[in-house]
């Protein structure tokens, strides 16, 4: 420990030295393995929709079970598959940020608070036989703390619930954050959407009737966190969303 | 070799960081619910406590004393970022269990203490090594408090079953507790009881004497 070591040069070089020998070291490791977190990235997204899909199982690969979805391209005003465009490529949280396929939202029809929104959306299908099985739809809102981002399946119908999961949002654990709770998830398999006045589906503050066909129990202890549920289906349910695609669906137009 | 084995094995029992020294506890209460996510915890600890000491011990010489806990924090900070970029590379699942607490492993107050402390003094070798012994000593105790938590909170092990639960026929009731965080600190407790009740010399002396209840007088 010589008393130079203390002097402002010294001191300079070393902090530059340092600063530099552990910037490469850290933009090395995350160059070098970001193909591989890629894969699992893709991977967990494909879990994600198979979960929400209520089709995932652990004991199988996930690219096995992945390859009876196929991801298409919607355009949300006319419900018409969109051709033109490849759908394994198509970033729909990115085109939300993109004037060429976003719209703003006016903040009348703005209830899950998203402001922008892409005009083409990435849904997954799962076809039997030419016959659509179910549709899983990416849905999105805002919460009490954070956007939260998730699936929505549909059955073939288009009406009843196959399953329903958010994959990303901050609320708070143990409330908010029991959006992820597999007992409140397993109550949405059966709901329906929409009755003869149009969405229907909602969460009940206080719990839900049972026999109620339209509701969910809301998040004791999470209001703001469920009236964002709430409103984000409302939102994607409505005319804005996913509505005439589901009706092109229902009437056997696609 | 006698002061490389003391040096590994002083931190396990001795000189225990979370048992005696009470750090890196708010990290022992948050990963510790599954044996597997404390497992892939401890090791992160150790490798970023054994290879963030020897760095330091390296350039140790270079370093000048007003800048010296930066340094030591840039090396940590930059293993740490390693560590979690390789976890999310090849073992997602966990680095999604162990969400922010990867990133925490810089502000773990072991790792902090062993290079300030030791690998400031010390030479390279002697330095890598106490910290992995520091980092085993962290381990240990995740590796206790994981199995009792995980043992009584879903009555399995390492994810394989061993108490058989009632929600899916069996005859044990998950205890819900062991699940929460709170958990940890009351295991965490008995265990440094019973550490300090075996190796009596770790028993602290009392800071001060309590004085004796005044008498109630009439008023």
């Amino acid at each position: 420990m010589s008393s130079n070591n203390e002097s402002v040069k010294k001191t300079v070089t070393v902090a530059l030295v340092l600063c530099l020998v552990c910037s490469v070291v850290v933009s090395a490791a995350a160059v070098v393995l970001r193909p591989v977190q890629a894969v699992n990235e893709k991977a967990n997204m494909q879990m994600n929709i198979l979960a929400a899909a209520g089709m995932y199982d652990p004991t199988q690969s996930i690219q096995s079970q992945f390859q009876q979805i196929s991801s298409r391209l919607v355009d949300l005003e006319t419900g018409a598959f969109v051709a033109e465009l490849d759908a394994e490529a198509f970033d729909q949280r990115r085109a939300a940020k993109d004037p060429e396929f976003a719209r703003v939202l006016s903040s009348a029809e703005d209830i899950a608070s998203i402001k922008r929104q892409s005009r083409i959306a990435k849904v997954y299908l799962v076809e039997t036989e030419g016959q659509i099985d179910k549709i899983i739809l990416p849905i999105h809102g805002y919460g009490l703390w954070s956007t939260l981002y998730g699936f929505m399946a549909l059955e073939g119908d288009g009406n009843t619930v196959a399953g329903l999961g958010f994959y990303e949002h901050a609320e708070t654990p143990g409330l908010g954050g029991e959006v992820d709770n597999p007992n409140w998830k397993s109550q949405w398999p059966g709901k329906q959407v929409y009755d003869a006045d149009g969405v229907a589906i909602r969460l009940v503050k206080g719990g839900a009737d049972r026999s109620d066909a339209y509701g969910v129990d809301a998040l004791s202890g999470a209001t703001l966190t469920s009236r964002g549920v709430d409103n984000l289906l409302k939102f994607w349910l409505s005319d804005s969303g996913f509505k005439p695609f589901l009706d092109n669906v229902k009437q056997g137009r696609i | 070799m006698a002061k490389t084995k003391e040096l590994l094995f002083d931190p396990v029992v001795n000189n225990n960081p979370i048992a005696l020294q009470v750090l890196g506890i708010c990290s022992a209460l948050a990963v510790t619910s599954s044996m597997a996510v404390a497992l892939v915890m401890s090791l992160a600890v150790i490798v970023v406590t054994a290879f963030s000491s020897m760095f330091v011990a390296m350039i140790r010489s270079q370093i000048p004393s007003s800048i010296r806990i930066i340094v030591q924090m840039t090396i940590i900070a930059s293993l740490v970022i390693v560590v979690d970029q390789i976890l999310k590379a090849y073992a997602y699942e966990i680095s999604k269990q162990l969400s922010v607490f990867v990133g925490l492993i810089i502000t773990n107050c072991i790792v902090m203490g062993r290079a300030e402390a030791f690998a400031m003094k010390n030479g390279a070798v002697d330095s890598f090594i106490d910290g992995i012994g520091n980092g085993l000593g962290y381990g240990a105790i995740l590796m206790i408090v994981g199995f009792i938590r995980e043992l009584f909170g879903s009555g399995s092990v390492f994810g394989i079953e061993i108490l058989s639960k009632v929600t899916e026929g069996g005859w044990y009731y998950t205890n819900g507790l062991m699940l929460l965080p709170p958990s940890a600190f009351f295991i965490i407790g008995f265990l440094i009881w019973g550490v300090r009740a075996w190796k009596t010399a770790q028993v602290e002396k009392d800071e001060f004497k309590i004085a004796p209840n005044t008498k109630l007088k009439e008023a």
